[in-house]
C-alpha cells in the first residue's frame, strides 16, 4: 500500500489539472456536445476574439502579474538584505504567520476600505486638504490595475519572505556575509552580490508560483481590479456564469489563452533571469564595494512595514465596519457601535463556517495522510525525492486556476457528476497538497533517524515507530502543516465557486460575492470571520505543542 | 383531518390529473397535504423571512407545506426543468413553483415548460389591477401562465442635502453636466444598470411602442441612436468619468453615504427607505420619478408542467394575492414590494389598511409614482447591453 502512495498522491494532485486542461481544450475547439456544439470549429476562438476587451484584459493580466511579482520579490530582497538580524526584522518575522494566513480576499477588502477616495486614509487627509467631499479619483479599480497590484504585493511579500527565510541557511547566508563584510562590501551590495544568487536559485519556484497566481487571480481582481474591461481571468469567470451555453465555449478559449499567456510570461521571466545573471556576474566581479547601500537599505524597511501595516490596518477597519452604526464621510470613526450586523448575519456566517471547516478539515486530513505516506515510503524504501519530483509538486500551483477549473467543471458536467462538496474537496486537494507537502517535508527529513534505530532495537515495528515515536515528536511541524492546509483551503475562492456550482458556500465565496453589494458592514463581518477561520489553526499550532509538551522542553515549538 | 394526507398518498391518480383552477373547491381538497417546492431567489434575508411567514400561513389554512429552495440565479431552476424534460421526466419534477419574470419566463413559455393557463382563474385574481405590466412581461404576453405577486418600479434616489428632484431624463443629463462625478449607475449587464439604459431608451425614442416588438423587427441603430447620443454626452460627467461603475444597486448606497455621489437609480420605490433604517443610507435620501413615467416590472410565480403539486402551488399563488399577504409584503419593514392589487376593488377596511401603511420616509405613494411603463421586449435588453459594453464597457 505504502509503495503506491506517491503515485496516488501525484494522481490526486495532477489528475484534476490534466482533466481540466483537456476539458477546456475540447470546448475551445468548438466541441461541447452537451450544449449542442459539435466541433471542431473556430467558433470559440472567434467569440473570444470578438470580445472588445481582449487586448486590454490580456495586457492587464501581464502587467499586474509581472509588477506584483517583481514588487514583492524586490521588497523581500531589500528587507532581508538590509535588515535581517535587527529588531525591526524580528518584529516583521513575528507578524509573518498571521499575515500569511490572512486570506487574499480579506486583505483586499481591508485595503479597499483604506485607500478608496472615501476610505480611511483620505478621511485623515480631508480636513487638512479642506475636502468636503471625497475626491473623484479612480483609485480602487484603476485602469492600470495598480491598486490590485498593491493588494497582491501586500499578500505575496509574506509568502516570499517565508520562502527566503527557509532558504537562507542552505544558502549559507550568515557565513557568506561575514566574509563579504570583512572584505569591505556594504551590507546591501555584499548581500546582493554573494547571497542573493544562491537564495534566488532556491526560491525560483515560489517566485514562479507568485507570477502565475498574480496573472490569473480572480478574487483580488473582483475586489480591487478594473471593470472596463475586467482582467482576463475575471472575464472567464463571468462567461462561466452566463446562462447561454455558447459562453462556455468563449470561457474555454479564454482559459486556454490565459494558460498560454502565463506560460509565455514564465518563459520570458526565465529568459530574464539568464540576462540578469550574466549582467550580475559582471557586476559582482567588478568588485565595487558599495552601490548606494544607505538609500537601498533605507527603502527596504518602510516598504515592508507599509505592506504589512496595510493588511493589519485593513483588518482593523473591517472589524470596525462590522460593528458600525451610521458612519458618514469624513468621520474617522462610526457614530456608534452595534452588534446588529453580526446578529443579522449570524446564521449565514455559521452555515458558511460549517461548510468551510468541513471541507478544510477533510481536505487537510487527506493531504496529511498522503504526505506522511509519501514521506514515510521515501524513508522506508530509501527513495529520495528528485528535483523533477519537486517540480511536479509545484506544477498545480503554476497552472493558472482559471485555465483548468472551467474545463474541470465542464468535464464534471459532461460525465454527469453532480457539482457539490465532494468535487470541491477533490479540487481543494490539488492546492492544499503541495503546501502541506512543502511545509512538512523539511522537518520530516530533518528528524534524527537514530530515534528510529533505537526504537527498532527495542523491538518496535516500523509502523509502531511511525505512530509512537516519529509522529508525536513531529507534533509541532504536523500542526503547522495542518494550519497551512486549513488556511489554504479556507482562502480558496475559484475552486469552491466553479466546482461547487454555486451550491457550496464557504466564508470566502460568501465574502467575495458580497463585494458586488458594497455593504461594508456585511463585508466586514464575513471577511473577519474568514480571517478568523484561517488564523485559528495557526494559533492552535503554536499553542498546542506548548500545552502537550509542557513537561518535555526539547519537543516544544 | 389528519387522515387526509394519508388518503391522498393512497390515491396517486388524484395527483396525476391536472387540477382545474376554475373548480377551486377541488383544488383546495387536492392541495391539502401537498409539499410545494418554491424555487425563489434566496439572496435576501427579508425575502427568506417573508416566504417562511407565508409557509406558516398556507400550512395553517390549507394544509400545504411550503419549502423554499433558495436560488442564487433563477436560470438554475429553468435549466433544471429543461433538463428534466429532455430526460423525459414528465412527472415528479423538482420544481413546483418558481419566482420568475422576463427572459426566464419567455424561455420557459416558449419551450412549453409551464403549466397553464391558470393564473386568471385564481379566485384572488379578480382583485388584481390589470395594467400593461401585469398582462405582458418584457414584451411576452402572460396569458395566464404566471401569476403576479409584487410590483417594482424604477425610481431615482437622491440626497436631498445636495440635489433636487429632476423632471426628465434630459434634466438629469443637464444636472450631471453641472455637477460632474455626482451621478452613476451600476455597470451593465447588472440588471439595474441595464434597466437604467432601458429607462433612458423608453423616454428618448420617438415612438416607444416599437420597443414592444422583438428587436429584429426594427433597425436597431436607427431606433437606439438617441440613447447613444444621450450617453455620449452623459458618460464623461458620470462618477469617475465613466471609467468605473458600481457593481450593483446596493453598492451605490455606500457611494451616497460616503458623499461620492448624490443621485443613483433604484429598482424598488421602497429600497431607499429600508436602507435608511439599516444605516446604509443617510437620513436625507429621498426618491423621485421623471414626469413622463418610469418603467416597472412585476414579479410572477409560475408552475412547471411536470410538477406533482400543481394544486398546492396554485393555492400558494392565490394566497400571494390575498389582501393581507399583499399588505404584509408592502410593509417596508418586511419587503416593501409594491402591491399588484387594485385598491378600488378591495373592501373599505382593506383599502384603509393600505392607506394607513407607513411606506417609509423616502418612498413615493402610488399617485406620485404614476402608472408604470411596460418593459421593452426582452430582446432589446440583450441588444442594448451588448452595444453598451462595446461602446463604454471595454475601452
Amino acid at each position: 500500500m505504502l509503495r503506491f502512495l506517491p503515485a496516488l498522491t501525484l494522481m490526486a494532485m495532477l489528475g484534476p489539472v490534466v482533466a481540466g486542461l483537456l476539458g477546456a481544450l475540447l470546448p475551445a475547439s468548438g466541441h461541447l456536445p452537451a450544449a449542442g456544439f459539435h466541433g471542431p470549429s473556430l467558433l470559440a476562438v472567434r467569440q473570444l476574439l470578438d470580445w472588445p476587451g481582449l487586448a486590454e484584459a490580456s495586457r492587464l493580466s501581464v502587467t499586474t502579474g509581472v509588477l506584483a511579482t517583481a514588487g514583492s520579490l524586490g521588497i523581500v530582497t531589500l528587507i532581508v538584505a538590509g535588515w535581517s538580524g535587527t529588531r525591526a526584522f524580528a518584529w516583521l518575522e513575528r507578524a509573518l504567520s498571521p499575515l500569511l494566513s490572512v486570506p487574499h480576499a480579506a486583505a483586499a477588502f481591508g485595503l479597499a476600505f483604506l485607500v478608496a477616495p472615501s476610505g480611511w486614509l483620505m478621511r485623515l487627509v480631508a480636513p487638512l486638504a479642506g475636502w468636503e467631499r471625497p475626491p473623484d479619483m479612480l483609485i480602487v479599480g484603476d485602469s492600470f490595475g495598480l491598486t490590485m497590484t498593491a493588494g497582491l504585493i501586500a499578500k505575496e511579500v509574506p509568502f516570499l519572505l517565508l520562502m527566503t527565510l527557509a532558504a537562507l541557511p542552505q544558502a549559507r547566508g550568515t557565513p557568506t556575509m561575514l566574509v563579504a563584510r570583512s572584505l569591505g562590501y556594504g551590507r546591501m551590495t555584499g548581500w546582493l552580490k554573494t547571497v542573493f544568487p544562491s537564495v534566488y536559485a532556491q526560491i525560483r519556484l515560489p517566485v514562479y508560483v507568485v507570477l502565475a497566481y498574480s496573472m490569473s487571480v480572480v478574487d483580488v481582481a473582483l475586489i480591487l481590479g478594473p471593470t472596463t474591461p475586467a482582467t482576463l481571468s475575471v472575464q472567464i469567470v463571468h462567461w462561466m456564469g452566463t446562462p447561454e451555453l455558447s459562453a462556455r465555449l468563449t470561457a474555454a478559449a479564454g482559459a486556454i489563452w490565459q494558460a498560454i499567456l502565463v506560460g509565455v510570461m514564465l518563459l520570458l521571466w526565465r529568459a530574464g533571469e539568464h540576462v540578469l545573471a550574466r549582467q550580475g556576474r559582471r557586476w559582482a566581479a567588478g568588485g565595487r564595494r558599495t552601490h548606494g547601500d544607505g538609500v537601498l537599505r533605507a527603502m527596504g524597511l518602510p516598504l515592508a512595514v507599509v505592506s504589512a501595516l496595510s493588511v493589519l490596518l485593513g483588518l482593523v477597519l473591517l472589524a470596525l465596519w462590522s460593528v458600525a452604526t451610521r458612519w458618514r464621510w469624513p468621520e474617522l470613526a462610526p457614530s456608534g457601535l452595534t452588534m446588529r450586523t453580526w446578529s443579522r448575519h449570524a446564521s449565514g456566517i455559521s452555515d458558511a463556517a460549517g461548510d468551510t471547516f468541513l471541507i478544510a478539515g477533510i481536505v487537510t486530513g487527506m493531504a496529511l495522510v498522503l504526505t506522511i505516506g509519501c514521506l514515510e515510503s521515501e524513508h522506508r524504501f530509501g527513495r529520495e525525492m528528485t528535483r523533477r519530483a519537486t517540480l511536479l509538486l509545484y506544477l498545480p500551483l503554476l497552472v493558472p486556476q482559471t485555465a483548468f477549473l472551467p474545463g474541470l467543471q465542464t468535464f464534471l458536467l459532461s460525465i454527469d457528476a453532480d457539482t457539490g462538496r465532494v468535487p470541491v474537496i477533490a479540487a481543494h486537494l490539488v492546492f492544499v497538497l503541495p503546501y502541506v507537502f512543502l511545509s512538512l517535508g523539511d522537518p520530516w527529513r530533518a528528524w534524527d533517524v537514530r530515534n528510529a534505530t533505537v526504537a527498532a532495537g527495542l523491538g518496535a515495528s516500523p509502523d509502531r515507530v511511525l505512530l509512537a515515536v516519529r509522529l508525536p515528536m513531529l507534533l509541532g511541524p504536523l500542526l503547522t502543516a495542518v494550519a497551512i492546509g486549513v488556511a489554504v483551503s479556507v482562502g480558496l475562492y475559484l475552486p469552491t465557486l466553479l466546482i461547487g456550482g454555486g451550491r457550496v458556500s464557504t466564508l470566502t465565496t460568501e465574502a467575495v460575492s458580497l463585494s458586488s453589494g458594497g455593504d461594508r458592514r456585511a463585508i466586514g463581518a464575513f471577511a473577519l470571520a474568514q480571517t478568523a477561520a484561517a488564523l485559528l489553526p495557526f494559533a492552535l499550532a503554536i499553542g498546542l505543542p506548548a500545552l502537550v509538551y509542557r513537561n518535555r522542553r526539547g519537543l516544544r515549538g | 383531518m389528519r387522515l387526509l394526507p394519508f388518503l391522498a398518498a393512497l390515491l396517486p391518480t388524484a395527483t396525476l390529473a391536472a387540477p382545474d383552477p376554475s373548480n377551486w373547491g377541488t383544488v383546495l381538497e387536492e392541495a391539502r397535504g401537498q409539499t410545494v417546492y418554491w424555487h425563489a431567489w434566496g439572496g435576501s434575508t427579508a425575502t427568506n423571512d417573508f416566504i417562511t411567514w407565508l409557509g406558516d400561513r398556507v400550512s395553517d389554512e390549507y394544509g400545504v407545506t411550503l419549502e423554499h429552495v433558495k436560488l442564487t440565479d433563477t436560470a438554475d431552476a429553468v435549466t433544471r426543468v429543461l433538463s428534466e424534460k429532455q430526460a423525459g421526466a414528465n412527472t415528479g419534477g423538482a420544481v413546483d413553483l418558481v419566482w420568475i419574470n422576463g427572459a426566464n419566463f419567455a424561455t420557459m413559455k416558449e419551450a412549453d415548460l409551464l403549466f397553464g393557463p391558470y393564473a386568471t382563474e385564481l379566485p384572488n385574481y379578480d382583485l388584481v389591477a390589470e395594467e400593461g405590466v401585469v398582462t405582458t412581461d418584457f414584451g411576452m404576453p402572460v396569458e395566464g401562465f404566471e401569476s403576479p405577486w409584487a410590483k417594482a418600479q424604477f425610481v431615482f434616489m437622491y440626497d436631498s442635502a445636495d440635489a433636487e428632484p429632476l423632471d426628465s431624463m434630459e434634466a438629469l443629463q443637464q444636472w450631471a453636466a453641472e455637477n460632474p462625478g455626482r451621478f452613476t449607475f451600476p455597470q451593465p449587464p447588472d440588471f439595474l444598470g441595464t434597466t437604467f439604459l432601458k429607462q433612458a431608451l423608453v423616454s428618448l425614442v420617438d415612438d416607444p411602442s416599437v420597443l414592444q416588438d422583438p428587436v429584429d423587427a426594427h433597425d436597431f441603430d436607427d431606433v437606439t441612436q438617441p440613447l447613444w447620443t444621450y450617453l455620449d454626452e452623459l458618460t464623461p460627467n458620470l462618477w469617475r468619468g465613466g471609467a468605473a461603475y458600481p457593481s450593483s444597486g446596493p453598492a451605490q448606497f455606500q457611494l451616497i453615504t460616503d458623499e461620492e455621489i448624490d443621485i443613483a437609480p433604484s429598482l424598488s420605490p421602497s429600497e431607499a427607505s429600508t436602507a435608511i433604517t439599516n444605516f446604509q443610507l443617510p437620513e436625507s435620501v429621498r426618491t423621485f420619478v421623471p414626469d413622463d413615467g418610469t418603467i416597472g416590472n412585476v414579479s410572477f410565480v409560475a408552475i412547471p408542467y411536470n410538477s406533482d403539486a400543481k394544486a398546492g402551488a396554485m393555492v400558494v399563488a392565490n394566497e400571494l394575492l390575498a389582501p393581507e399577504v399583499q399588505l404584509h409584503a408592502q410593509d417596508p419593514d418586511v419587503l416593501g414590494y409594491g402591491t399588484v392589487l387594485d385598491i378600488d376593488k378591495l373592501t373599505t377596511t382593506q383599502a384603509q389598511a393600505f392607506a394607513d401603511l407607513n411606506l417609509g420616509v423616502a418612498t413615493l405613494g402610488p399617485s406620485e409614482l404614476g402608472e408604470a411603463l411596460p418593459e421593452p421586449d426582452a430582446t432589446w435588453s440583450k441588444a442594448i447591453e451588448a452595444a453598451w459594453i462595446e461602446r463604454y464597457g471595454a475601452e
